[in-house]
C-alpha cells in the first residue's frame, strides 16, 4: 500500500475513509476536513481520532470540568504551583519541597485483560508525575468489582490484584492504600483507578512544552509496538456490547524494568539539566506527545516518523501515530544537550532517538521516509476538538429510589440479633479484612511508608531530618452518589478529606477520578453534572482546590450503567511524621478513654447494613455537614499534635461497629463501650452519618481534650474504654477478638484461594 | 566502617539498605553494577528488587555484573557479604551460596510481617543476635521459596549454616530455611528483609537492625 501523503490527500478528495471505525461521528471527520480545508491523509485521520476521542478531549465533560477553575487555586499550605491542564497538579508544601499527585483510570483495558490492564494503569500515572520532574514516593489503587461471588470476579479481581503488584512492586514504589469495593453495577465494568503521589524541590518543576527554534525531541524509553493502538479512542471511549468482539489487541502490554530505568534515567536527566520540556507517553500516544508539546509550545515541530525505534517492522505510520506502547517519554533538547542527555540514557540502558525538533512555522509536520503525511496545526489536535453540551436530565425513577427510605426496615434488637448483625457485617465483602488483596503489594519499600493500609490514610516521610510528610486517603461510597449524586460527591470529599485529619494532617488538595456510564444517557450525564457540582460546591466551602484528575465515561454493560463513581483523593500536609496517629487500639492504650466525635442521626439509607441485611438501595444518603467536618478536622489535628490522642478512626461504612472492630483487631486490644445517652444501641452501632470519628483519649489528657470539644462546641460523648480481649458491648452483647478475627478474615480467602 | 550497596538496573532497596547501614553506624556507599571497583568498602549488600526484571532467572543476568567479579573474589578472602531478596538469588546464582530461590508455592507476591528464629549468631552478619533469637521482620517477595536438594540440605543443616528459619513458612521453602550462610561465615543471603526494620517509625521492629551493626565487629581482613 503507497503512502497516503498531503498531497495524495489534497488530489484524491473523494476517497472513503474509515473514520467511522475510528470511532468519529460524521460531523467529527466533516470538522476535519473543515480545518484542514481538504480531505485529511490517513495519518491525519488516526491522530485526531484519537485526539478528539472522549478519553483524550474531555468532549464531554469539558463545559463541565471548567467549574473547578471556580475554586480558589490556594491551599492551605501554600501556592498551586501547577494545576489542571498539566500532567499533574503541584502543591508546595514548606521546607522547599513540593507535591504532585493524581489519580487516573485505567477500567476498560482492565476488564478486557486484568492483569496487563492494571499494571499500565499504575505505569501510566507514574510516568506522568516523573513528567512533572518529581520522584514518586507512592502509589494507591482504588479497585471496585462485581459481587465477589459472581464468577467474573474471580477472573477479574485476582488478574488486577496481580497486575498492580507486579508493575508497582517491580518499581518500588510503596503501595499505602486505596480500596476494594464490590458491587453488583461493577460486574461488567470493574474500575480501576491509579493514584501517584511524587515529591520535588520547588526548582525541579518542569512543565510540557517545546520551545526554542531548533531544539532537538527525543523519543526515549521503549521501542514502539503494535500494542494498545486506538486504545483510547475504540476502547475506552465506547461501550462493551454483550457478546460483540473482545478488544485485547488495544489493550497495551507492560514492562515494569523499563519503567524503573525510566523513572531513575528521567530524575537523572532533570538533575543535569539537559531538559527543556517533557511529555509521558500515555493513552494517545506519539498523537498526544507530539500536538501537546506543539501546541503547548511557541513555535511548530518537525517529526520524522520513519526515526521512531519499532519492536515491530511492519507497522504502518498510521499504527506509528496510535500505538500506546508504554514505558515511552519524550523531551525537548537544546541541540548542545543531546550529547549529555544521549549519554545518560546509555548509562541507564534505555534507548533514545532524535526524531524530530522545534521549528518556526507553527505547524505540526510529520514525514514519512521523506514524504509529508501530517501537516495540520497542532492546537486543532490537541484541544479544539468538539465540545458536547450533552442533554442532561434527572432520571424519572429518581424520586422513587430517594422515597424508597432503608429507615423503614426491620432492625435487629435484641443484644443476640445485634451481635449476629455485627458478624454478618464484618465477614461481608465491603468491610471484610483486605490483606488477601494488599499482602500482594509491597508497603515498605523506600523506608517512608509512616501509614499505609489498614489505616485512615497512607502517609509518607518526605524529609528524614524535619519529618515533613504528607498522608493521602482515597474515597467513595457509589450507593450515596447513586441515591443522590450531588450529597454523594460531596460525601466522598468529606471522608477522604476526614480520613486524612483522622491521622493527623491537614488536608490541602484534591484529586478526582470521575466514573459514570455513558454520558449518551440523559441520567448518567445528569449524574456526572450533580457530581461535579457537589465537588466544586464541597471543595470551596472546605477551602481546598481539585488540582487534577481524571474522567472515565461509557462504564456500563447494555443498558446497566455503573453506580455513579466520583472517587476523591485528598492529599493532606502533616509537620512531623512522628506526631501521626494510628487507628489501632494497642496495649499501650488499656485503659483510654473512647469518645465518639460527631451527631448520630437515624441514617440508614445506602448503608453497609441495608445492603448485607436487606439487600436494600433506596432513600437519601446521610446529611453532610462541611463546616461540621472542617472542625472534627480541626479538632484531630489539633488533638495529634498536642499528644490529646493515641488512636483515631473514621466512622463511614458500617458505622460505630466497624470503627471500633478494625481498631481492636489492628491493635489487638479490645473494648468496653456503650451507647451515649438516648442513642439507640442499634443505630449507635450502624448509623452510617458522616462527620464522625472515634478517639482514644488518655486518662491524663481527657480533661485537656474535652475542654477542647466543649470550647468549639463540638459534639463529643464519652462511649467507652479500650481493655481486654473482647469487644463489650455494654448490656447487650459480649465477642470475643479472636471470633471477630476469624470472621473478618475469612471471606475473601474462602472465595479467592 | 565502611558498607558498600550495589545498585543493579531494577534494583529497589538499595536506597533503604544504604540507610540502615548508617542508622548502624557505618558509613553508606553506593556501588554502581557496572564498575569493579569497591571504593575502598568493608563489606557489601547486594539490595532486593528486581535486577533485570528478573529476566531469565531472579538474579540470572545481575551475577555476569562487573562489579560481581570482583565481590566473588573479595567474598573468597572473607569480606562480609549480604544478600537480601534478590541479592540472595544474586549470590545463589553466583554460587558463593547452594540451592535456589523458586516461585512462591502459592504464585503470589507476599508482603508481610514475618517472624524469624535466628539459628546461627556466628557469622559476621548475625554475632550481635542471640542464640535462637526470635525477630519479626519484613517479608516481601515473588520467588522466595528456597530449594535445594536433600543432600545439600542436611549439609547445610549439618554444619550449622541455616542462619535463619521461618516461623510459620510463608513461600513453601524446604525446611523453613530463609536465610543460609557459607562455610566460612562471612556470605550471607537473607529472603526477608532486615533493612526495612530499622526504625519503628517506618518498619514493624527494630529488629533487622543486627544485620547491620553485627558487621561493624566483625574482623575484616586487609
Amino acid at each position: 500500500m503507497s503512502t497516503d501523503t498531503v498531497s495524495n490527500a489534497t488530489s484524491t478528495p473523494d476517497v472513503e475513509q474509515p473514520w467511522a471505525e475510528l470511532g468519529l461521528k460524521p460531523d467529527e471527520y466533516q470538522r476535519i476536513r473543515d480545518i484542514l480545508g481538504r480531505r485529511p491523509t490517513s495519518c491525519e485521520l488516526a491522530m485526531y481520532s484519537v485526539m478528539w476521542s472522549e478519553h483524550c478531549s474531555y468532549k464531554s465533560s469539558k463545559v463541565h470540568l471548567k467549574r473547578f477553575g471556580e475554586i480558589p487555586q490556594e491551599t492551605p499550605a501554600g501556592k498551586m504551583l501547577a494545576g489542571i491542564g498539566e500532567n499533574a497538579g503541584v502543591i508546595d508544601i514548606g521546607e522547599g519541597y513540593a507535591v504532585t499527585f493524581k489519580v487516573e483510570s485505567h477500567n476498560h483495558p482492565s476488564y478486557v485483560e486484568p492483569y496487563q490492564g492494571a499494571a499500565t494503569g499504575v505505569g501510566g500515572i507514574v510516568r506522568d508525575i516523573i513528567a512533572m520532574g518529581a520522584r514518586p514516593v507512592a502509589v494507591m489503587d482504588p479497585l471496585r468489582f462485581g459481587p465477589l461471588d459472581a464468577p467474573d470476579t474471580k477472573r477479574v479481581l485476582p488478574g488486577i490484584v496481580s497486575g498492580v503488584g507486579g508493575y508497582g512492586n517491580s518499581l518500588g514504589l510503596p503501595n499505602i492504600g486505596g480500596e476494594v469495593v464490590f458491587d453488583p453495577t461493577y460486574l461488567g465494568n470493574p474500575l480501576v483507578n491509579a493514584l501517584c503521589i511524587g515529591v520535588m524541590r520547588h526548582e525541579d518543576l518542569h512543565l510540557a512544552n517545546a520551545t526554542g527554534v531548533g531544539n532537538q525531541m527525543i523519543l526515549y524509553g521503549a521501542k514502539t509496538g503494535g500494542d494498545g493502538i486506538g486504545g483510547v479512542s475504540v476502547l475506552a471511549s465506547e461501550t462493551f456490547a454483550e457478546g460483540g468482539p473482545t478488544k485485547r489487541p488495544a489493550v497495551q502490554v507492560g514492562d515494569p524494568f523499563m519503567e524503573k530505568l525510566l523513572i531513575e534515567c528521567t530524575l537523572e536527566l532533570f538533575a543535569a539539566h539537559v531538559v527543556e520540556g517533557i511529555q509521558d507517553l500515555g493513552g494517545g500516544g506519539l498523537s498526544c506527545a507530539t500536538s501537546e508539546l506543539a501546541s503547548a509550545g511557541d513555535g511548530g515541530m518537525r517529526v520524522s516518523l520513519d526515526k521512531v525505534p519499532l519492536r515491530d517492522a511492519s507497522l504502518s505510520p498510521e499504527e506509528i501515530l496510535m500505538s500506546e506502547s508504554q514505558e515511552r517519554m519524550m523531551a525537548c533538547v537544546t541541540p548542545e544537550n543531546v550529547e549529555a542527555f544521549l549519554k545518560i540514557c546509555e548509562k541507564w540502558d534505555v534507548q533514545a532517538d532524535v526524531i524530530g525538533e522545534v521549528t518556526d512555522t507553527g505547524r505540526l509536520e510529520i514525514d514519512w521516509h521523506g514524504e509529508r503525511v501530517v501537516d495540520v496545526l497542532p492546537e486543532t489536535v490537541a484541544h479544539e476538538g468538539p465540545v458536547y453540551n450533552r442533554p442532561y436530565e434527572r432520571p424519572s425513577w429518581q424520586d422513587e429510589l430517594q422515597a424508597d427510605g432503608a429507615e423503614k426496615l426491620p432492625r435487629a434488637s435484641s443484644g443476640a440479633e445485634l451481635r449476629d448483625t455485627l458478624l454478618k457485617l464484618v465477614a461481608s465483602p465491603n468491610l471484610c479484612d483486605k490483606s488477601w488483596v494488599t499482602d500482594q503489594y509491597d508497603r515498605y519499600v523506600l523506608g517512608n511508608s509512616v501509614l499505609a493500609q489498614p489505616e485512615d490514610s497512607g502517609m509518607i516521610r518526605v524529609d528524614e531530618t524535619s519529618g515533613l510528610g504528607v498522608a493521602v486517603s482515597t474515597d467513595c461510597n457509589g450507593r450515596f452518589a447513586k441515591l443522590d449524586p450531588y450529597t454523594g460527591a460531596k460525601l466522598a470529599l468529606a471522608e477522604s478529606f476526614r480520613n486524612v485529619a483522622t491521622t493527623g494532617a491537614r488536608p490541602v488538595a484534591v484529586t478526582d477520578c470521575l466514573n459514570f456510564g455513558s454520558p449518551e444517557d440523559p441520567a448518567v450525564m445528569w449524574q456526572f453534572t450533580e457530581a461535579i457540582r457537589g465537588l466544586v460546591d464541597g471543595c470551596k466551602e472546605l477551602g481546598i482546590p481539585v488540582t487534577g484528575g481524571n474522567v472515565s465515561f461509557y462504564n456500563q454493560t447494555g443498558e446497566t450503567a455503573i453506580l455513579p463513581t466520583p472517587v476523591v483523593g485528598v492529599l493532606g500536609v502533616i509537620d512531623d511524621v512522628t506526631r501521626r496517629t494510628p487507628i489501632g487500639f494497642t496495649a499501650e492504650m488499656e485503659g483510654h478513654q473512647l469518645y465518639l466525635l460527631g451527631e448520630t442521626e437515624e441514617e440508614l439509607s445506602g448503608s453497609e447494613w441495608a445492603h448485607v441485611v436487606h439487600g436494600h438501595l433506596g432513600g437519601r444518603p446521610p446529611a453532610v455537614d462541611l463546616a461540621a467536618e472542617q472542625q472534627l478536622a480541626d479538632i484531630l489535628i489539633n488533638a495529634s499534635r498536642d499528644g490529646l490522642i493515641d488512636a483515631a478512626h473514621d466512622v463511614s461504612d458500617g458505622g460505630v461497629a466497624q470503627t471500633l472492630v478494625e481498631s481492636a483487631l489492628r491493635g489487638g486490644v479490645g473494648a468496653r463501650v456503650w451507647a451515649p445517652d438516648g442513642l439507640d444501641p442499634f443505630l449507635f452501632l450502624f448509623a452510617e452519618s458522616a462527620g464522625r470519628a472515634v478517639v482514644a483519649v488518655p486518662r491524663t489528657e481527657e480533661v485537656r481534650f474535652t475542654d477542647m470539644c466543649t470550647a468549639r462546641r463540638f459534639p463529643h460523648a464519652k462511649i467507652g474504654v479500650i481493655t481486654g480481649d473482647t469487644l463489650d458491648v455494654q448490656d447487650q452483647f459480649e465477642l470475643p477478638l479472636t471470633e471477630l478475627r476469624e470472621a473478618w478474615t475469612a471471606t475473601l480467602p474462602a472465595v479467592l484461594n | 566502617m565502611k558498607i558498600g550497596v550495589v545498585t543493579f538496573p531494577g534494583s529497589l532497596d538499595d536506597a533503604d539498605a544504604r540507610r540502615a547501614a548508617a542508622v548502624a553506624g557505618a558509613e553508606a556507599v553506593a556501588l554502581w553494577h557496572g564498575d569493579e571497583d569497591l571504593h575502598g568498602v568493608d563489606a557489601v549488600v547486594l539490595p532486593g528488587g528486581f535486577s533485570y526484571g528478573d529476566y531469565l532467572r531472579a538474579g540470572a543476568i545481575s551475577r555476569f555484573a562487573p562489579v560481581m567479579e570482583t565481590i566473588i573474589k573479595r567474598a573468597g578472602e572473607g569480606m562480609p557479604v549480604l544478600g537480601i531478596c534478590n541479592g540472595f538469588q544474586v549470590l545463589c546464582e553466583s554460587h558463593l551460596l547452594p540451592g535456589a530461590l523458586i516461585k512462591n508455592h502459592h504464585r503470589k507476591f507476599v508482603c508481610k510481617d514475618q517472624a524469624l528464629r535466628i539459628e546461627n549468631n556466628s557469622t559476621a552478619w548475625t554475632s550481635d543476635y542471640d542464640a535462637n533469637h526470635e525477630i519479626t521482620i519484613v517479608l516481601k517477595n515473588q520467588d522466595g521459596s528456597f530449594v535445594a536438594d536433600e543432600a545439600t540440605l542436611d549439609r547445610l543443616e549439618g554444619e550449622g549454616r541455616v542462619v535463619a528459619r521461618y516461623l510459620g513458612n510463608p513461600n513453601g521453602s524446604y525446611r523453613d530455611i530463609a536465610g543460609i550462610t557459607n562455610e566460612r561465615g562471612n556470605v550471607v543471603g537473607l529472603m526477608p528483609h532486615p533493612e526495612h526494620a530499622v526504625e519503628t517509625l517506618t518498619g514493624p521492629t527494630t529488629d533487622g537492625l543486627g544485620f547491620f551493626t553485627s558487621v561493624l565487629k566483625a574482623v575484616v581482613p586487609s
